[in-house]
């Protein structure tokens, strides 16, 4: 029997480690002699107290819901895809190959084709590492891991060798040019009368992100094939006895984790910078894992936690701006965040079970 | 203290698990120098008490007493020191370690190994005098087969001065003449003046050896009586509440056509090594042909090629169309689509995603079925649910409640939810494995109805069980599996557990 009540394993358990990790993370900031409350302060006005917050909290969000959809995916099928920042840097270089060499006429027609190509990339990206892990044994976790560097050592070489422009200094593509420049929230807002800050990079790929949201809902919990990774991540013995090819589902599952890794690109490299510049992934595949694992593998969950850590992501900017609060300390809070949340789960988990239990046992 | 104070002593022992009461108010009295059965169905609460006993739970209620003295046990150290020695259904043995090795871990002197291996060593010569226990102490675990791992448990709690010795389901993993050996140990143990109690679901074992025996029914005693003064009816009555049918009712076969032949079937497990090793048979239309044997000798990987689960080679035909064994087509859908429906050994790691609701394992093989799908996207959830309510109807699911994830049924209902998927898809041929391993005496009552009538329905059976009962009242043919071969085929009329038990040890006796 269950050991405890829905609601407490999908909205308690996030919240008490939350508070947890606010709370050490209080303490530390009191440690170094600011002060917590002002801090807190001003993380949420800096993040979501103006609509210039907002777009960047949002914007964060953005790839945040790629990654994190791309970790969740891979959890269905029992896989630990640590390799969502090569995937989403693979995407990177998808998204700009797209945009400079083809002559789009429209920005909608682009983002197709850049998304397209974006995700294509990133699956090839985890299809090396699926197909090792399918046929050889491999184990998945170690080969993403290093997929990661060799993606950043590829895209280094391109951007400094291949995609740099003749006389430029600095490692990155030319810049996009004009009719594939993706619309802000301050241009698609505006026509209804919303007047959205002109200088956040949150971007169409917001309704993007929240669509593939939706579509992996679809995908897990209605399809046949979502049928079968879920069957498959429980039970690779079941798998087979119904009749699931182990190797196809761990195919198909990386295959769709790094494509959605991989169109991550479309915020970052084609929403945001309009080119493509080293390190353009900033540790997004990374929180991505954080995010998969708050949200339960869920899309609604991995849709909220998304939110959550582009909050704590713009918020943390603006008090390394504002503050002496070092910016090694903002990174010491997100670092806290994600222990609490992902890794030390149980630690919240199992008293609460128990109390659950123990109540029960009181009503009984 | 009286030289007639008992052994053990257990007085209102409750324990619950949040809702479920898995104990209440259990009281036993176990003189010493006798042997004491304690019978149930799966989930009745047996081995809940005897992990009491051992200290791996702690008791919500209720007072142990040892040779009359009140005991705490809040571990198995504590367990040991007041001379209580357990004998696990699963052993808990190095592999690649020596026996003397296995019996001193744990119990090692101080930090050098080599004194305590030779006082072991001694002290296992002694044993082997005193109790007939005899087992090289040289022998690697590994090398030996199952009935000398066994005496190794025995010996590792007679090494710790155990006085009480608690034997989990003893003889799951034995043939009946390891049995046998078994028993005649635990004679001479109890002659020595030791106390034993035996956990079984098996009567039969009950009546042979016990000198009490214990009935528990969902987590209560519903009776201690003598052995002598009782038998299996009562006592099959005692542990259902009810009465049971210990015999399957069933006409003759009328065999048909043959549906499924194996030829020369040969079969390597992951580590190369070869667990079936040449095996013929055939199973005609309207007919149940039960494989016999110990555990470990081949069967499953038989029942799992079939199945399309690992790869094979050499001939299978089903309704004279060859299957693939290995590559393309070898497949579990493959076998599905060429009619045949598969109740596998385990229904925890195979037959069942635990983590599902009952709906998603009802479509579970046939999630490609075009009745549950919606379109070409998606799948039609709520016909599946519905199909489900009315499979888990037939089938007496209790509860019959869809959404209840499979993990929450009982041993029994989760068999008769793949019992229900399967035998539902009328199949031309039906692979059954250990269909009543951890069921209930009730639905095992059940499940062997549904196999018959799918028999008297026309479809091939091909049955695999440990449970010699199973096999000589549910099969029509008998065929006995040893080392990966066939050792001949018996009509259940026509041969007896003795010899059955003969065949199963590899000694081949005269084809009938």
């Amino acid at each position: 029997m269950d050991k405890m009540p829905k609601w407490a394993d999908v909205v308690l358990i996030p919240l008490i480690s939350l508070i947890l990790a606010a709370a050490l993370s209080a303490l530390v900031i009191l440690a170094i002699g600011e002060d917590p409350v002002a801090a807190v302060r001003l993380m949420v006005s800096g993040a979501l107290g103006s609509t210039y917050g907002w777009g960047y909290t949002l914007y964060y969000a953005t790839n945040f819901m790629f990654t994190g959809l791309a970790v969740a995916v891979a959890f269905h099928a029992r896989m630990f895809n640590i390799g969502g920042e090569g995937q989403a840097m693979l995407g990177g270089l998808g998204v700009a190959l797209m945009c400079l060499y083809v002559p789009w006429p429209h920005w909608t027609l682009a983002l197709i084709g850049a998304s397209t190509l974006a995700a294509l990339f990133g699956a090839a990206w985890a299809a090396i590492p699926a197909w090792l892990q399918a046929k050889r044994g491999s184990h998945i976790v170690i080969t993403t891991i290093m997929f990661n560097f060799i993606a950043s050592a590829v895209l280094n070489y391109v951007l400094v060798n291949l995609m740099r422009p003749q006389g430029s200094m600095d490692p990155a593509t030319a810049r996009f040019p004009e009719p594939v420049h993706l619309p802000t929230l301050h241009e698609l807002l505006a026509p209804i009368g919303i007047n959205f800050s002109k200088a956040a990079p949150a971007n169409v790929s917001l309704l993007v992100a929240v669509a593939a949201c939706v579509l992996v809902w679809l995908l897990i919990w209605r399809t046949r094939l979502g049928y079968e990774i879920r069957a498959y991540g429980h039970s690779e013995t079941g798998a087979l006895y119904a009749g699931i090819s182990p190797v196809r589902i761990t195919m198909i599952a990386m295959l769709i984790s790094g494509g959605l890794a991989g169109m991550m690109a479309i915020n970052n490299v084609m929403g945001e910078a309009e080119r493509l510049v080293l390190n353009a992934t900033e540790g997004a595949g990374f929180i991505g894992i954080a995010v998969a694992l708050m949200g339960r593998s869920h899309p609604f969950g991995v849709f909220l936690a998304a939110i959550l850590f582009g909050f704590l992501y713009q918020g943390g900017a603006e008090l390394a701006l504002w503050t002496s609060i070092p910016r090694e300390l903002i990174v010491v809070i997100q670092a806290l965040v994600i222990l609490f949340t992902g890794a030390l789960d149980n630690m919240v988990r199992m008293p609460l079970e128990k109390l659950f239990l123990s109540l029960r046992k009181g009503r009984a | 203290m009286t030289g007639t104070s008992p052994a053990i002593e257990l007085r209102g022992i409750s324990k619950a698990f949040g809702p479920v009461q898995a104990n209440k108010d259990i009281s036993i009295r176990v003189m010493p120098g006798t042997i004491h059965g304690i019978i149930g169905e799966n989930g009745a609460g047996k081995s809940t008490l005897m992990s009491i006993l051992y200290g791996f739970y702690k008791a919500d209620a209720g007072e142990i007493f040892i040779n009359g003295k009140r005991t705490e046990i809040p571990d198995s150290q504590a367990a040991i020191a007041a001379g209580i020695g357990m004998v696990f259904q699963h052993f808990k043995l190095v592999e690649n370690f020596t026996v003397l090795e296995n019996v001193v871990l744990g119990a090692e002197d101080g930090r050098l190994l080599r004194p305590s291996l030779a006082k072991a060593r001694k002290i296992l010569g002694e044993l082997a005098v005193e109790y007939e226990l005899n087992v090289d102490p040289d022998s690697r675990i590994d090398r030996i087969g199952v009935g000398m791992q066994q005496r190794v448990e025995i010996l590792k709690a007679l090494y710790r001065q155990a006085d009480i010795l608690i034997l989990d389901e003893p003889t799951g993993v034995l043939t009946p003449a390891e049995a046998d050996q078994l028993f005649r140990i635990l004679d001479r143990l109890r002659a020595e003046g030791k106390t034993i109690i035996l956990i079984t679901h098996k009567l039969r074992e009950i009546m042979e050896i016990t000198d009490t025996v214990s009935v528990m029914r969902r987590g209560e005693m519903t009776a201690t009586v003598r052995t002598a003064g009782t038998g299996p009816d009562e006592l099959a009555e005692l542990m259902v509440g009810r009465k049971v049918l210990l015999r399957v009712d069933k006409a003759p076969a009328s065999p048909g056509k043959t549906v499924l032949e194996v030829q020369n079937l040969r079969v390597r497990d992951q580590q190369g090594v070869e667990r079936v090793k040449g095996i013929d048979l055939t199973v005609r239309a309207g007919e149940i042909l039960g494989v016999a044997g110990v555990a470990g000798n081949g069967q499953s990987e038989l029942l799992e090629v079939l199945g399309g689960m690992r790869p094979g080679a050499g001939t299978v035909m089903l309704n004279g169309v060859p299957l693939a064994l290995e590559g393309r087509g070898s497949d579990g859908q493959s076998r599905r689509a060429a009619g045949l429906a598969h109740v596998p050994e385990d229904r925890q790691r195979e037959g069942l995603i635990m983590e599902f609701h009952a709906w998603e394992n009802v479509a579970f093989g046939y999630h490609h079925d075009p009745a549950y799908q919606r379109n070409a996207m998606l799948m039609d959830n709520a016909a599946l649910r519905r199909d489900t309510q009315a499979k888990m109807e037939k089938f007496d699911v209790r509860p019959p409640d869809p959404w209840l994830t499979a993990r929450n049924f009982s041993g029994g209902n989760q068999q008769k939810i793949v019992v229900a998927r399967e035998i539902e898809r009328n199949p031309d041929l039906l692979l059954v494995g250990q269909p009543t391993r951890g069921v209930d005496i009730g639905a095992i009552e059940f499940i062997h109805r549904q196999i018959v009538a799918l028999r008297d329905q026309g479809a091939a059976i091909l049955l695999v069980s440990v449970e010699l009962d199973e096999i000589l009242s549910l099969s029509d043919r008998i065929a006995v599996i040893f080392d990966g071969r066939m050792m001949g085929e018996r009509l259940p009329a026509q041969t007896d557990e003795t010899e059955l038990g003969l065949l199963m040890a590899g000694v081949s006796g005269k084809a009938a």
